[in-house]
């Protein structure tokens, strides 16, 4: 059956990423254990999970940040659980992190720029000689970054120093950073941490809109009204394991998971959220 | 084999004196972050201020020792008040150029004060003793002996003693120790002083057998900071063994090989370690 | 792990005196032996040209990559001695020995970084430490080589330097003037044009944040290694200039103390600043230079204020004006900010 899927892989719905028994240790703990799950093309895939499920653990994993102990990453077709970072991002992958972690003493633009580095080619030689190739790259660099910065919304501000952006701004510099690469997958970590209700709202607004134009995301969130009303496909993880996986209507009322979150005292809090997080999901 | 145990005991001694600096340099490194490359311009200074004490009030050796251990200890906790712990939160080359400056200031300082010619310490206790047939100096036994001690009091301290075990908690989870409501403020000034105090111990127990200079500091600097490189940064069981083993290359290389490159077996040594094992033999657990 | 990306430091590059300032600077510069100075003189603005070189190669590592390399003069070192032995014992002419001299320093540079960029941040500088102390110690007793503690003597000016000077009316001080001005010019380009690439960006993401910047997909160790071939380079041209000039090499010339005065006066002139390089030799050896009982305690002085700088003022002089431009333009911005709100 894999092999029918990768031929289809721009299908939504077909399989984009696969990780067979993916797993880590560090020291002697099991951070994330023995996880096999898949990401579907086109879809807004979540995975949530208790406070130290091994949510951002297993975020590390695929965006080639951590090395796993066991298992394997398969990512269009391709096996790539041992290349290094930078390599997974030419791969077509690329991430955001939880804070606003962004070039923030640079130019929005510069910040966009840095984000296409990996599709280009020109060299020390190149800049030192002042080759064609240096000259073509800059210039693919500083269209690719504005046609970035315009998905996100930020193409009028590309002049101004990413750290005089607002909170939300700055994550939208990540997300063009993250654009400029020319992904196929987009990783989000907890896009909306810090964020108000109506700067949530535009992000999710904005998260749509990228996976309506044929892009794949996939985020780790704590705010459960965004990932019930966002997502296409939920992963739970818990203790680092895999609990449950399938569409939010299921997920939420799978046992398992409301075990899960009533067990882990500080977050009963957050599936109550799903109840009041309800007004935007309609 | 006597000249082999011989130069076994040349090299604990060696490696005693190693031990005691490098073990400051990585509470230091643990605790603050901060790779202090003053550290061998504090070894001096102890060995500058014994001679002081020694010399100008004719003092013994023990009050020599004590005293220099208390104003370098001084002047490490004032350094780390005025210099690095408004530091902290720089990006990490900051403090390392300022300890650069401070060092530069110290060598300057001291040759300025008892200029640039080498001076003696004579020996407490001279003379040689034989130990089943091998002949070693008494300065080189006390040397064995005072690092010994002076180890194991450490080591009492930072296993037995609340401020000791807050220095330890820290030097291996900073975030860790702040959350559990440690004073991190206090700690780091206190592993200042301690490094500075085992440091001019240091230099006072090694002076009688080597000169004083305004340029020892720099010598010793390279080897302690290849030590903790190779016993791991802030690994204070690594700075030991690194110590001893840097020790025993330079004993025993220097001896069978060349006297000429002894200085340089050490950082050969580094080279080797950094190409196949670059966290070093100790690896810090985080 | 991840919190330093935003460091404090304004942003770099867009301290620019402008092409045209550049082209003033050293046309201006250029200018001076016309005018027949004293010997002392020139001799000064060609000392402060090798320091601005060594600044310059130095700046690659620390002020755009965020690495503090420690072996820097041991690669001044290299360049000096290889121009020496290349032209008094293979009887090389020096323009030949000269780009041997930056191939071999480029080489060098890219086998250190192979292997001290398997460690990071702290490490890397304490083990460049050693790297620079070994070069100076090999250099001291390579005596067949190198000539040892007497040093390497009577290193001849380069072919047709006198005859040049001579046919165009200037004494041969005034050549060496001018070859170390058009080594630093070479310099300042390389390194302008190294800062405004695909690459330099890339090198400036790294200093940002090298996590960061893995995670945009930057080849960080591949980008550190070009940095530290440009950086040695740099350093052993500037050396393959002093070797000619002086005439007469030790051994202290490639040690660390002739990096750390480097390091201030990269320091006091501005980090991670296209002209901070030149700003800080220019004032800091004219200053040590002028006051002549300060030479020998110099660091009494300068250690503290190698302190002060890094603690109030890292980016050294260039930066503070960078810095007040950049409030202005910040001021500028949230101004019309506030009128669009209006």
């Amino acid at each position: 059956m894999p092999e029918v899927v990768q031929s289809e892989v721009l299908h939504s719905g077909s399989e984009l990423l696969r990780v067979e028994g993916l797993g880590i240790r560090f020291g002697g703990l099991h951070a994330v254990k023995d996880v096999t799950a898949s990401i579907p093309a086109g879809q807004i895939t979540a995975i949530i999970g208790p406070n130290g499920a091994g949510k951002s653990t297993f975020f590390n994993l695929i965006s080639g940040f951590y090395k796993p102990t066991s298992g394997r990453i398969v990512f269009q077709g391709q096996d790539i659980t041992r290349l290094k970072t930078h390599e997974v991002v030419a791969s077509g992958m690329a991430r955001t992190f939880q804070t606003t972690t962004i070039y923030k003493e640079l130019s929005v633009l510069e910040n966009a720029m840095i984000g296409h580095r990996v599709r280009t080619r020109a060299g020390l030689l190149d800049a030192l000689l002042r080759t064609g190739r240096e000259r073509r790259d800059e210039q693919e660099s500083r269209d690719a970054a504005m046609t970035a910065l315009t998905r996100v919304g930020l193409a009028a501000h590309a002049a101004r120093p990413a750290g005089a952006m607002t909170q939300e701004g700055q994550k939208r510099v990540g997300i063009a950073m993250a654009l400029a690469s020319n992904p196929k997958l987009l990783l989000l970590d907890e896009p909306a941490a810090g964020m108000n209700p109506e700067e949530t709202v535009s992000l999710m607004t904005l998260i749509r809109e990228l996976v309506a134009g044929g892009l794949t995301v996939t985020l780790v969130e704590h705010k459960m009204s965004l990932v019930m009303s966002l997502a296409d496909h939920i992963l739970v993880l818990h203790h680092g394991q895999k609990i449950s996986e399938g569409l939010p209507a299921q997920v939420s009322r799978d046992p398992a998971v409301i075990e899960a979150y009533l067990g882990s005292h500080a977050h009963g809090g957050q599936m109550g959220q799903t109840a009041t997080g309800a007004a935007p999901h309609a | 084999m006597s000249t082999f145990l011989q130069q076994l005991f040349n090299a604990l001694a060696l490696g005693g004196v190693y031990a005691l600096v490098a073990l400051g340099l990585t509470l230091v490194y643990g605790v603050m972050r901060v790779p202090n490359f003053a550290h061998g311009g504090l070894y001096m200074l102890g060995a500058y201020l014994s001679y002081a004490v020694l010399t100008g009030l004719g003092w013994g050796y023990v009050p020599a020792l004590i005293i220099s251990a208390i104003g370098v200890a001084l002047l490490a906790a004032f350094m780390e008040r005025v210099i690095f712990y408004p530091m902290r939160n720089a990006p990490h080359v900051h403090p390392m150029i300022a300890a650069i400056g401070v060092l530069f200031f110290l060598e300057a300082a001291v040759q300025l004060v008892w200029g640039p010619d080498f001076k003696q310490i004579t020996e407490p206790v001279p003379g040689i003793v034989n130990v089943g047939g091998v002949i070693i100096t008494w300065q080189r036994l006390l040397v064995i002996g005072a690092s010994v001690v002076v180890m194991l009091g450490l080591n009492y301290f930072l296993k037995r003693t609340m401020t000791g075990a807050t220095i330890e908690a820290m030097s291996q989870n900073r975030e860790g120790a702040r959350l559990v409501g440690v004073n991190t403020n206090r700690v780091g000034m206190m592993t200042f002083a301690i490094s500075g105090a085992l440091a001019a111990a240091a230099a006072t127990l090694i002076a009688p057998i080597i000169s004083v200079s305004p340029s020892m500091g720099e010598v010793m600097n390279l080897k302690v900071f290849a030590i903790i490189i190779l016993g791991g940064m802030g690994s204070v069981p690594g700075a030991i063994v690194g110590a001893f083993l840097l020790a025993l290359a330079e004993v025993f290389g220097g001896y069978y090989i060349s006297l000429d490159f002894s200085d340089v077996i050490g950082f050969a040594m580094l080279v080797l370690v950094l190409a196949l094992k670059p966290q070093g033999l100790f690896k810090r657990g985080t | 792990m991840l919190g330093n990306a935003g460091t404090k430091s304004a942003g770099a590059g867009r301290f620019k005196l402008g092409t045209w300032g550049w082209v003033a600077v050293f046309v201006l510069a250029a200018l001076v032996p016309l005018f027949g100075p004293s010997g002392y003189l020139l001799d000064i603005g060609v000392n402060i040209m090798i320091y601005a070189m060594l600044a310059y190669g130095m700046n690659v590592l620390l002020g755009y990559t965020g690495q503090l390399p420690l072996a820097h003069a041991g690669f001044f070192g290299i360049g000096a001695y290889t121009v020496g032995i290349l032209t008094l014992k293979a009887g090389w002419s020096f323009w030949l020995a000269w780009p041997a001299a930056v191939a071999l320093c480029a080489v060098l540079g890219l086998l250190l970084g192979l292997v001290a960029f398997r460690t990071k941040g702290d490490a890397f500088s304490i083990f460049t430490l050693g790297v620079g102390v070994i070069i100076m110690l090999v250099i001291n007793k390579w005596d067949a080589l190198t000539g040892g503690n007497e040093g390497l003597n009577g290193i001849n000016p380069p072919a047709g330097l006198e005859v040049l000077s001579k046919g165009v009316g200037l004494k041969l001080s005034a050549g060496f003037y001018y070859l170390a001005l058009i080594a630093l010019i070479l310099t300042v380009l390389a390194v302008a044009r190294a800062r405004g690439s695909v690459f330099g960006r890339s090198l400036i993401a790294i200093r940002g944040g090298e996590d960061l910047a893995r995670s945009a997909g930057i080849d960080v160790f591949t980008h550190k290694l070009r940095a530290m071939m440009l950086s040695t380079a740099i350093a052993g041209f500037a050396g393959g200039v002093y070797a000619v000039y002086v005439g007469f090499l030790g051994s202290a010339s490639a040690g660390p103390a002739m990096t750390f005065t480097v390091l201030l006066y990269l320091l006091a002139g501005g980090l991670g600043t296209l002209a901070g390089p030149l700003i800080g030799p220019a004032l800091l050896y004219t200053l040590t230079q002028s006051l002549k009982g300060l030479q020998d305690y110099q660091y009494i002085v300068f250690g503290p204020l190698l302190v002060l700088l890094i603690m109030f003022a890292p980016q050294g002089l260039a930066g503070l004006w960078m810095k007040a431009q950049a409030r202005r333009e910040l001021a500028a911005v949230t101004g019309k900010k506030g009128a669009e709100r209006a």
